[in-house]
């Protein structure tokens, strides 16, 4: 409170224009020290193991962000895992911890897939959204049944979400190697190859798919609709506290269901661009675990939509890297998964620390003495 | 009496199957039962299953005794379930998002040593045929029990037993249900659930020494695929007891032998659906035992997911 009273003070020092930033300086530096820690805890690991960190991390730098090639390679692989961080990032506001993003990505394929080949003679201009439609759609009814047995029946989302990805992922196996098969697909059973008009192009310019932009802006989106909007706002209420928020008349309900939904929608549209703009069809490459991977970034961005962007291109940077660094050290296929949980961890430990590092109090103290 | 049993075949496979698929079930199930009671929840086991069946394989393939493997797994599930314990007793540290990133490491982990050992054979634990007394060898299949099968089985009374009658259960029920009264008690309820969440490792690092073990006995990286996390909903169905707990895990057992129990039988189609069916039945299960106001009968007041 007294720090409220330090940034109306009619002289403005350059103190004082600090102050508000350092009351947000917590939210960056905590779980950039938390990144340093989980880097470190696997550097010593790999000592541990007789590998050279050093080497790690230089190889993991070089393929991940080192050259304009490694950069695509990135690029690419950051567009599912924005998408799947938001199916997170935006029910977490209500504070549900959903992590079931994964199935929502292989249904949301599976529709893309299966549009893709009803609709192969349309034109691409009314085909294309109605496969995207579909595929965020079926996402959004998937993790929004989480919200919705959450609000309804009590049901714990977490599980319920986990759950349902194991569902889905089942039911993907069901339809690409039954009903949806496609017969030519011998060796790996698929959907049936995307006509070429229904395809995703690489953005001018780029060598990166369009669902790439469509991330970003779908990043931008939820933040204004968390950070910028009624909505938002009755939302941090609902998961600050659900009493408070009925007692206001907040429609409590609508905004669980809504927002689970609207964040299964967007891992669902990762599905979508994975089969129209990566891999032609759908089969089991859809479940590469993006969803999970979305799940540590949503924690370490603290579930800001803006710092997805950020820790979302670190995180596809590092994954990125896995097949040469693995390659050139000789380390198992499990490598970054191992890098991921240290990170993870850490990420979580350090939430210990929240409010301890006031640097708002110690520079009003500074500005009094 | 080598004869054809027809359709019969399909329940009496699922009765073999349901004693074979359960175990692992089991045993994770019973330590959740123990670390929820104690008012923590650790959603980690599925990562700790997996390494304890790695680590399990692992020492048994190396030192020719099954049963070194089925310490080792439990001595890793135990320490997996000491850092769960211990960084949830961290203030403002949220139990649920640790477990889900210690199912990650425990996985990671598990699939980075256990890399050399996809290939080797390690020896199997050993089974009791109770099925001597028939002379079809699809009931003899069927009774084939496993030991672990029968120590969870008196596990599942003894803690019982246990939570209901000595001071170690009375001692967990109280922190389970209110720190504060644990302390007016003069029970430290952080070092109560350190232990807890120890113990409930433990058990669910034995659960993964038995998939890669006995059944199915080998280990890969496919070698659970989310039993961990149905053994952790089946205790809010189980409603904390472990005695539901046994009964329980025996259901899910016995959906879970539907999809190989068909496939005896000729029943090729849809095979994906089947192997969804224990997590079909779970998510049923849990629709069915919550309630709209979210509190549940017999829950511990001081688990997070009831609260």
């Amino acid at each position: 409170m007294s720090a409220g009273v330090e940034i109306t003070a009619p002289a403005r020092s350059a103190r004082a224009w600090l102050v508000p930033l350092a009351g947000r300086a917590e939210g960056v530096l905590l779980p950039l020290a938390a990144l340093v820690t989980g880097f470190a805890a696997f550097a010593l690991f790999l000592v541990l193991l007789g590998k050279n960190p050093w080497t790690f991390y230089t190889l993991v730098y070089q393929a991940g962000f080192g050259t304009g090639f490694s950069w695509t390679n990135t690029l690419a692989r950051a567009a599912p895992l924005l998408l799947a961080a938001l199916c997170v990032a935006i029910p977490a506001r209500l504070g549900l911890v959903v992590i079931g993003g994964e199935g929502a990505i292989v249904l949301g394929g599976v529709m893309a897939g299966g549009l893709g080949a009803v609709l192969g003679g349309w034109p691409a201009l009314i085909a294309m959204p109605l496969m995207a439609l579909g595929a965020a759609l079926i996402g959004g009814l998937w993790i929004g049944a989480v919200g919705a047995l959450r609000q309804w029946r009590g049901v714990n989302e977490t599980i319920a979400s986990l759950l349902m990805a194991y569902i889905a992922i089942a039911l993907m196996n069901h339809l690409v190697e039954g009903p949806l098969r496609d017969a030519a697909s011998l060796n790996k059973p698929s959907t049936a190859p995307l006509a070429e008009a229904l395809r995703v192009g690489d953005m001018p310019g780029f060598s990166v798919h369009w669902g790439l932009a469509v991330a970003f802006l779908a990043c931008i989106g939820a933040w204004v609709l968390i950070e910028r909007t009624t909505l938002g706002f009755s939302a941090r209420i609902a998961g600050g506290n659900v009493r408070a928020a009925q007692v206001q008349g907040l429609p409590v309900t609508k905004l669980v269901v809504g927002f689970t939904a609207l964040g299964g929608a967007c891992a669902g549209l990762a599905g979508y661009f994975e089969v129209s703009a990566v891999h032609g069809s759908a089969n089991a490459s859809l479940a590469a675990g993006y969803g999970y991977t979305g799940i540590l970034i949503a924690f370490l961005a603290r579930h800001n939509p803006l710092a997805i962007i950020p820790v979302a291109l670190l995180l596809a940077g590092i994954e990125a890297s896995s097949g040469l660094v693995q390659r050139r050290m000789e380390l198992p296929d499990a490598t970054m998964t191992v890098l991921q949980g240290f990170i993870f961890v850490a990420i979580l430990a350090s939430e210990t620390f929240t409010g301890r590092l006031d640097l708002t109090r110690w520079l009003s103290r500074g500005e009094r003495a | 009496m080598n004869g054809d049993i027809g359709l019969w075949a399909v329940p009496l496979a699922m009765i073999g199957g349901a004693i074979r698929v359960s175990t692992p079930f089991l045993f994770v199930s019973l330590g959740e039962v123990i670390t929820e009671r104690s008012g923590r929840i650790n959603l980690g086991l599925e990562g700790t299953l997996v390494f304890g069946a790695m680590a399990g394989y692992a020492l048994a393939y190396l030192t020719g005794s099954a049963w070194a493997g089925v310490g080792a797994a439990a001595l890793a599930g135990l320490l997996f379930g000491l850092v769960h314990g211990l960084l949830c007793s961290l203030p403002k540290v949220n139990d649920i998002a640790i477990g889900i990133a210690l199912m990650l490491l425990g996985t990671g982990l598990a699939f980075f040593f256990g890399k050399p050992f996809i290939q080797p054979v390690a020896p199997d634990l050993p089974a009791i045929n109770l099925g001597w007394w028939s002379d079809l060898p699809q009931v003899q299949a069927a009774l084939r029990v496993n030991v672990l099968f029968l120590v969870g089985a008196a596990l599942a009374v003894a803690l019982a037993w246990m939570l209901r009658k000595t001071r170690i259960g009375l001692t967990l029920r109280v922190v389970g249900d209110s720190s504060d009264a644990a302390r007016a008690l003069g029970i430290r309820p952080a070092r109560v659930r350190i232990l807890a969440t120890a113990f409930g490792g433990a058990l669910a690092g034995i659960g993964g020494a038995y998939l890669s073990l006995f059944y199915p006995g080998s280990w890969n990286e496919g070698i659970s695929s989310g039993q961990g996390l149905i053994a952790v909903a089946l205790v809010i169905f189980a409603r904390w007891s472990p005695i539901n707990a046994f009964f329980a895990a025996l259901l899910f057992g016995a959906a879970g032998a539907l999809g190989p129990a068909l496939q005896s039988v000729g029943v090729t189609q849809g095979y994906y659906l089947f192997y969804a069916a224990p997590f079909v039945l779970t998510l049923i299960v849990l629709v069915l035992s919550s309630s709209k106001s979210g509190a549940l009968t017999g829950a511990p007041r001081e688990l997070s997911i009831t609260k």
